[in-house]
């Protein structure tokens, strides 16, 4: 069994930080990651690959410093590594991501796809479930369980107020949910190999797409303008007693709440 | 046209629709057009005076055997069908977790554009184009993003983003039935099983009055304070992702980015000291008071009063208060909203 995991870097947006005058994104010295419900996939795949004796490839699509996460792939016991990158490509977004994407999985050739849910950059949910459309694959998105038996994949997952068992065949595309399982560390035998290990390339000359067809030019939504939110309130602030504070507060209760 | 899917579940319709379509009259007025809901399901058609009521100009009931409960492949090529006869300039779906299945399967289908989690929808003056409003970076920036040669334009919208308006109960429209050309054999998953989650006592994102804390708080005993005071406003407790973290109060009574977006009329946040992501999900609060020991704390930079000190003493003081007052009404309403 050929299993493929999408992955992607990302920024850690839990430190990415605004700055407060000019309003734009402060990004220097953000350490880049992979992606983690991505890591989520990777540790589902790495666990079939010791049950059913499945071979694991880890492709992800971004610049050329985003192998630093295919060599964490290897070192957490992934096989084969494929890095998509072409100027062309960049600035696609997600209807044109998973295109690429999928033809790389094409290229690549899978009997199982797994990704991460969404990812933190972006939050879309987007990119996995659009990969299995233009593959012409069923997908099941939000997994928290994936067991296998032949062709047959059972699938458990939760999506709004209900908990669904969900069985399909393979080829197919599972979208990992974070509460699926904790994905393990790097191992020291696996971590000195990482470095030696080759990364193969995928660039527009394997892929073969019609230039006018991908990265920002290819792309049906364009980013119009970006912008940071300014402040809400006011940012009044008052420091006094707590009778005093309390009193602040009623004020409030009553302004806004009418209660007297 | 503009494009409203209203998912439904044992025939009542989830709440988001019924924004979103509030939303869609005010898109449709710019650009001279009418707005169409589209709901699927078996034996709904009692759905469709609701959704007229609520600005359909149009209802289209999608209905068969097979789509009484969801399943994604028959949904997808079922909405398709009626996508390709209907062709919408804009199709706006709800971000629930089906929604946001659901959409992207259709916008690769369709070869379209799909802008997930929108915080803001309007129509540029200009081009007439959908402008589409999003956070990004875990809420850090904020994108406007366009789909310009490609229809429909889609995007998402979380519960709650967009205010539910009130019905016109004297509104007409006209309402067809969509019979889908689906068979057993187009879906490719199974669903073998499914049961209902606990259902949640309250969803916070409809409160009026929010009592939230952070990592201030400190405990689970705090959070018991932060909910008697809940209760004497008539309102709910929540909590921030740290709160949840530590495992102090339920996550689906999260409120930010990965949480829930709250608008309540008044939003109480104890020990939380603000960050982006928190901040994402209560900016449309009107109002908000913060406690926090430090005045530093980003989330006094956007409260309409912060007030700098120990919560607990604070919190406390006003529960003895309001406590009062409502033994003094001897059993009446305390809050009139």
């Amino acid at each position: 069994m050929r299993i493929i995991v999408f992955a992607k870097q990302v920024p850690d947006t839990t430190e990415v930080k605004v700055d407060p005058i000019k309003g734009t994104l402060i990004r220097d010295g953000v350490k880049s990651i992979m992606n983690p419900e991505d890591k989520n996939a990777l540790e589902a795949a790495l666990q079939l690959k010791e049950s059913h004796n499945a071979t694991v490839t880890v492709i992800t699509m971004g610049p050329p410093v985003a192998e630093a996460i295919l060599r964490e792939s290897f070192a957490m016991g992934a096989d084969e590594a494929y890095l998509i990158t072409d100027p062309l490509y960049a600035g696609a977004d997600t209807l044109v991501t998973s295109m690429i994407l999928a033809r790389a999985a094409e290229f690549v050739g899978y009997d199982l796809i797994l990704t991460g849910r969404q990812a933190i950059d972006g939050d879309t949910a987007q990119v996995g479930i659009e990969i299995a459309e233009h593959l012409g694959i069923p997908v099941v998105a939000y997994a928290t369980d994936i067991s296998i038996s032949d062709d047959s994949i059972v699938v458990k997952r939760e999506i709004d107020n209900r908990v669904e068992v969900i069985s399909t065949k393979m080829p197919c595309v599972i979208t990992c949910s974070k509460d699926m399982n904790t994905p393990r560390y790097m191992n020291l035998y696996d971590l000195f190999g990482c470095y030696s290990k080759e990364i193969k390339v995928l660039n527009n000359s394997v892929l073969n797409f019609d230039k006018t067809k991908v990265g920002l030019v290819g792309s049906p939504t364009k980013v119009r303008k970006t912008f940071t939110k300014g402040p809400k309130g006011e940012g009044k602030v008052f420091q006094g007693s707590v009778e005093e504070s309390v009193e602040k507060i009623t004020e409030v209760l009553s302004e806004v709440l009418n209660i007297h | 046209m503009i494009m409203v899917f209203c998912q439904q579940e044992n025939v009542n319709l989830h709440r988001v629709g019924l924004e979103l379509l509030g939303k869609a009259v005010e898109l449709a007025k710019e650009i001279d057009t009418k707005v169409t809901a589209v709901t699927i399901g078996k034996d709904i058609d009692c759905l469709a005076t609701t959704l007229i009521q609520y600005g359909a100009d149009k209802v289209v009931l999608v209905q068969n055997e097979l789509l009484e409960i969801y399943n994604a492949d028959l949904y997808t090529k079922a909405l398709h069908e009626v996508v390709e006869k209907e062709k919408p300039e804009i199709l706006l779906i709800g971000a629930t977790q089906l929604g946001r299945e659901l959409g992207p399967r259709l916008a690769a289908r369709l070869k379209t554009g799909l802008t997930a989690d929108c915080t803001q929808l309007e129509i540029d003056k200009e081009s007439k184009l959908l402008l589409m409003t999003r956070p990004a970076f875990g809420g850090n920036l904020m994108a406007t993003i366009v789909c310009p040669n490609h229809r429909p334009q889609m995007a998402t919208v979380r519960p709650g983003v967009f205010e539910l308006k009130a019905p016109n109960l004297s509104r007409t429209g006209e309402v067809v039935e969509y019979v889908p050309s689906i068979r057993w054999e187009d879906a490719r998953i199974v669903v073998e099983d499914f049961f209902e989650k606990i259902k949640e006592d309250v969803d916070i994102s409809q409160a009026q009055v929010i009592v939230s804390g952070g990592r201030g708080v400190g405990s689970k005993e705090g959070f018991q304070q932060l909910r008697k005071l809940a209760d004497l406003l008539g309102g709910t407790v929540a909590g921030s992702r740290a709160a949840v973290d530590n495992g102090w109060i339920e996550k689906d009574r999260q409120v930010g980015q990965t949480g829930k977006v709250v608008r309540p009329k008044l939003y109480i946040a104890v020990g939380i000291s603000g960050a982006i992501q928190h901040l994402a999900g209560i900016n449309e609060s009107t109002y908000i008071v913060a406690i926090n020991k430090d005045a530093d704390a980003p989330i006094m930079k956007v409260a309409d009063l912060g007030i700098v000190g120990d919560w607990q003493p604070i919190v406390n003081e006003l529960i003895k208060r309001l406590s009062k007052k409502a033994k003094a009404e001897d059993g009446y309403e305390v809050v009139r909203l």
